[in-house]
This record gives structure tokens, sequence and C-alpha cells, in this order.
């Protein structure tokens, strides 16, 4: 029997616990027996220099509505069976977490490529920016790895 | 009345979050960038250079898509999100 997740989407300044979304979606199917995680945090050196700050900002509607197309064609693709995405916004310390996927399926091995992708989509097709402080100034990045 | 919404650097470029511009009942991405391009001609430019991606109502639009009055249009320079 599965139950649907409220909130599977989210795009907020607060910071999120892993562990809770594990169990949140553990709880959607007595099926799942592999869950994958993606957790990206605030990296301290960039392109060689130090970061002190990170800002992110979203177009809010497009940036829900492009993860959720992400989630949606994950379970679709690669047969797994739920998938939740959070990202945060606003300012963000080195070390504090900025982005959680968190992909759950029957085995493992569909959960691995799933998360992969999604993360890999999310930088790709998701209105999201980042705005790195460093000691000579403030900059938009734009061609993340 | 055509909505436009700046983000992250061209925020800094155009001086303001959003633009109105009145562009009768219907045009195209690519006259209202030339429109854009007369008080911001730097972001003209990556528009009609493909620099930056454009979204008509949420969704991802070429320049030759048709933008009707009371549309939003949203200007988008490269993503960077996750980490």
């Amino acid at each position: 029997m599965s139950t649907a997740l409220e909130s599977n989407i989210r795009i907020q300044q607060e910071n999120f616990v892993v562990t809770d979304e594990i169990e949140a979606i553990k709880k959607v199917s007595r099926n799942i027996g592999g869950i994958t995680t993606f957790l990206g945090t605030g990296r301290e050196l960039s392109k060689g220099e130090s970061i002190s700050k990170l800002n992110f900002e979203h177009y809010p509607k497009m940036a829900e509505k492009k993860l959720d197309e992400i989630r949606v064609q994950a379970i679709k693709d690669y047969g797994i069976i739920e998938m939740i995405i959070i990202h945060r916004i606003g300012e963000i310390d080195i070390g504090e977490n900025i982005v959680l996927i968190v992909a759950a399926g029957e085995h493992r091995k569909e959960t691995f490529k799933a998360c992969e992708w999604a993360i890999a989509e999310l930088k790709r097709t998701t209105p999201i920016w980042k705005r790195e402080t460093t000691s000579t100034g403030e900059v938009w990045v734009q061609d993340t790895p | 009345m055509i909505t436009v919404k700046y983000f992250a650097n061209l925020r800094s470029i155009a001086g303001k979050e959003e633009d109105q511009f009145d562009m009768g009942s219907e045009t195209t991405l690519k006259n209202l960038s030339h429109e854009i391009s007369k008080t911001a001609p730097k972001i003209g430019e990556m528009i009609l250079g493909k620099k930056i991606m454009v979204s008509v109502n949420l969704d991802v639009a070429s320049l030759e898509a048709i933008i009707k009055d009371g549309d939003e249009v949203a200007l988008l320079p490269p993503f960077s999100g996750g980490s």
C-alpha cells in the first residue's frame, strides 16, 4: 500500500534534516528496498578563491515546476517509486546543506541512476542562481560543473 | 502589457527587478528584445545572441515565440543551482 508525500518538491530558506526526509520517503511504500541520496553542501573553495558566503535565488513557480517535472520523469524513466527534491534559497554558509535528492525504489540500481540524473537535470533546467561572496566581492556563478 | 522579469546578474544590469512593455495585443520575443535593447542594449544583445534563455509564462521559448498582452516573460541567465 502506498501513500503520497505531501511535499516532495520544496524550495525553502530553512534547513532540512536528511534523515527526516529518508524516513518520510520510506513511508510511501512497503516495496521500497533501496534509497539513494545526493546532498549538496556549501564548499569553501571555488576556482582557487576562498568563499565566505553563498546566496541562492530562484524564479518562483518556474523552479518548482521544473523540479516537479524532474521528479515525474525520474519515476517514469527509471522505474523508481518516489523522489524528494529540496533546494534551499537565500544566504547559506560554508558547510551548510544546499540541495537534497532522495530516490527510493525496489532495488538500488535504479535509485543510483535516477539520483545522478536528477541532480544533473536540476543544474541544467531549473532557474536557480548562485552568488558567491569572496574577499574580492560578489559574483553570480554561471558555469557550474 | 507584457511583464519582463530580470534575474541574478541581469537585475544589476537592468537596474530593476521587472519591467512593463506595451506591445499591442501580440508580438514576438524577437520584437520584444529590440524594445528591451532601447533601454538595456546589453540585455537585448544577450537575448538575440542566445546567451541567455527566455521563458514565456514559465516555459522556455524561442525568439520566434508569440507573446500576448498579459504574458510574463523572464530573462534567465545560465543556471547555477545545485552545489
